[in-house]
């Protein structure tokens, strides 16, 4: 090991955790990432010529706080604590801060610190910027980038998330088990936002951004390795890694979409599948069913079958029935809709979403769908005219280039050989 | 002898590399381990799935049947390779190799090895 590059991973793997614990101490976001920063520059330091402590993170977390109460004495004017130096010698100190921070300590803070991501009064985008600045990391630029806005703007969005977090009050006692489920449901939905801004996103250039399903998997996985027993956390995680399976073939050479059916299925990332269908069938043992695991079976399923054809398309209309028995949305029965044309053919599935013209009026994948069954029935000018729309509504420019597609290929077919 | 070479490591830390980190210390790896195949010193290599992917079964009396992995520990056995060596300084050579620019752990245990059948690959 030539340089400190073993460094960073261990600095990022602990973050969540040691940022979580310092929340605990201090009750005050900007104190504890402040804190988290300077234990940082200090183990860069200290780590290369001591050789890395036995625990990492109560490294990080003792040495940000005494750092942090050092400079709170200093401003009153008394003594400073011992220098850090010390502390990595300091194995009693350091062991009898990891007995504290016990595994269950650790799960809390953690949970809070994600929870308070999640105020329900901040805009969804608003929710992932700030997780991905303050759980994970990224630095106010990347995220910038990742949402197409200027550092400047950025920066000052999650300003205000944060001020507005702050006046939240957030509760800091050990979570009784009721709020504990209801925080972990919230940071689940969360972590999905993160994901789906990465699968599809909602706006900008570039259509997925596989970074932030990185950054969804890393989340979801470190949430299982606290709550193992949790089924639906379990669906999570297995269907954030059966979707992010199919990103090499979701767009071709040219940064176009392909759809499902198209898709090359060769370039599924076989690894992620074995590990997605491996937390399905640990899910599915507790026979407490939810909507990720059922979401994560329907990936399942594709992710079972070779081909298009070859896929069981009634057992993934089953499984949104359920899904919409669960979860009623209208986005739930536009997917099922998807799985009736393949059973029942595309007159049927037209009529299933029929009624959802009114609450999907502002939806792109409606009229895409929509476009899509009328083209199977010939009805090439009603297509035309929905897929006119679905262009209309899309957020990047793949999506618009895929309807564009259709198009040409309607014009093309409608004019005489 | 046969030695099982008993990886251990971080997982939070190894979860945190990026894809082509991952790659990257696979196919390091890998050029040992294909001169060991080569001199036919190599047998099954394993990854093992995230210990998040574990159950556990416990047994004695009722059998108790558990998420996650056995021991929870920073160290996780994230997988092992199986080596034939003349003697435990071969073992340890062979571990150090493999390991090279790394922060892994092994752990090295002679095994007796039962030959599966029917496993296909």
């Amino acid at each position: 090991m030539t340089t400190v590059g073993w460094i960073d991973p261990v600095l990022r793997s602990v973050r969540p955790q040691a940022i979580g614990a310092l929340l605990r101490y201090f009750r005050d976001l900007d104190l504890a990432e402040e804190a988290f920063q300077e234990a940082c520059l200090r183990a860069l330091k200290n780590w290369p010529v001591n050789g890395p402590p036995r625990d990492p993170v109560a490294w990080l977390i003792l040495v940000g706080r005494n750092v942090a109460l050092d400079d709170v004495r200093r401003r009153s004017k008394s003594a400073p604590l011992p220098a850090d130096d010390a502390i990595s010698d300091l194995d009693d100190a350091e062991a009898d801060i990891a007995e504290r921070l016990d595994n269950s300590h650790y799960r809390d803070d953690l949970l809070r610190l994600l929870f308070i991501c999640c105020h329900p009064d901040l805009p969804a985008v608003q929710q992932i910027a700030l997780a991905l600045r303050i759980v994970s990391g990224l630095s106010v630029k990347e995220i910038a980038r990742a949402f197409l806005v200027s550092e400047a703007a950025m920066e000052q969005r999650i300003t205000r998330a944060k001020s507005r977090v702050a006046r939240a009050e957030v509760p800091f006692e050990t979570p009784g088990a009721v709020e504990r489920a209801e925080r972990l449901a919230t940071v689940a939905a969360m972590i999905y936002l993160v994901f789906n801004e990465g699968y599809s996103a909602s706006g900008g250039s570039v259509h997925v951004r596989t970074p932030l399903c990185e950054e969804a998997i890393r989340l979801a996985r470190l949430l299982l390795t606290l709550f193992p027993g949790e089924p639906e956390i379990l669906g999570l995680t297995a269907l954030l890694l059966l979707q992010h399976a199919r990103a090499p073939a979701r767009l071709d050479a040219d940064g176009a979409i392909v759809l499902l059916d198209d898709q090359d299925r060769r370039l599924w990332d076989r690894d992620l599948i074995a590990e997605g269908l491996a937390l399905i069938e640990k899910a599915v043992r507790h026979r407490r069913p939810g909507p990720y695991q059922i979401q994560a079976a329907i990936a399942g399923v594709h992710a079972h079958a070779t081909s298009s054809k070859d896929t069981d398309w009634s057992e993934i209309d089953q499984l949104y029935a359920t899904l919409e028995r669960l979860r009623p949305s209208p986005v739930v029965t536009l997917n099922r809709a998807v799985a009736v044309s393949k059973v029942q053919g595309p007159a049927a599935a037209l009529a299933m979403i029929e009624p959802l013209a009114a609450p999907l009026d502002g939806y792109f994948h409606f009229f895409g769908v929509k476009g899509g069954l009328l083209m199977q029935l010939g009805r090439a000018d009603e297509a035309r005219v929905a897929f006119d729309q679905a262009i209309a509504l899309a957020h990047t420019p793949a999506e618009a280039a895929h309807i564009r597609m259709h198009l040409d290929r309607l014009i093309k077919e409608s004019q005489p050989a | 002898m046969l030695y099982a070479l008993l990886c251990c490591h971080d997982e939070a830390v190894v979860n945190s590399w990026t894809k082509e980190k991952d790659e990257a210390v696979l196919a390091k790896r890998h050029k040992v381990t294909e001169k060991l195949a080569a001199k036919g010193k190599l047998g099954p290599a394993v990854r093992l799935m995230p210990t998040t992917a574990a159950t556990t079964v416990r047994m004695g009396g009722e059998p108790v049947i558990l998420d996650g992995p056995f021991a929870e520990t920073k160290e996780a056995l994230l997988g092992f390779y199986l080596v034939d060596c003349d003697s435990l300084d071969e073992a340890i050579e062979t571990a150090k190799e493999i390991g090279r620019d790394e922060k892994v752990v092994f752990e090295i245990r002679p095994v007796k090895l039962y030959l599966p059948k029917g496993i296909a690959s």
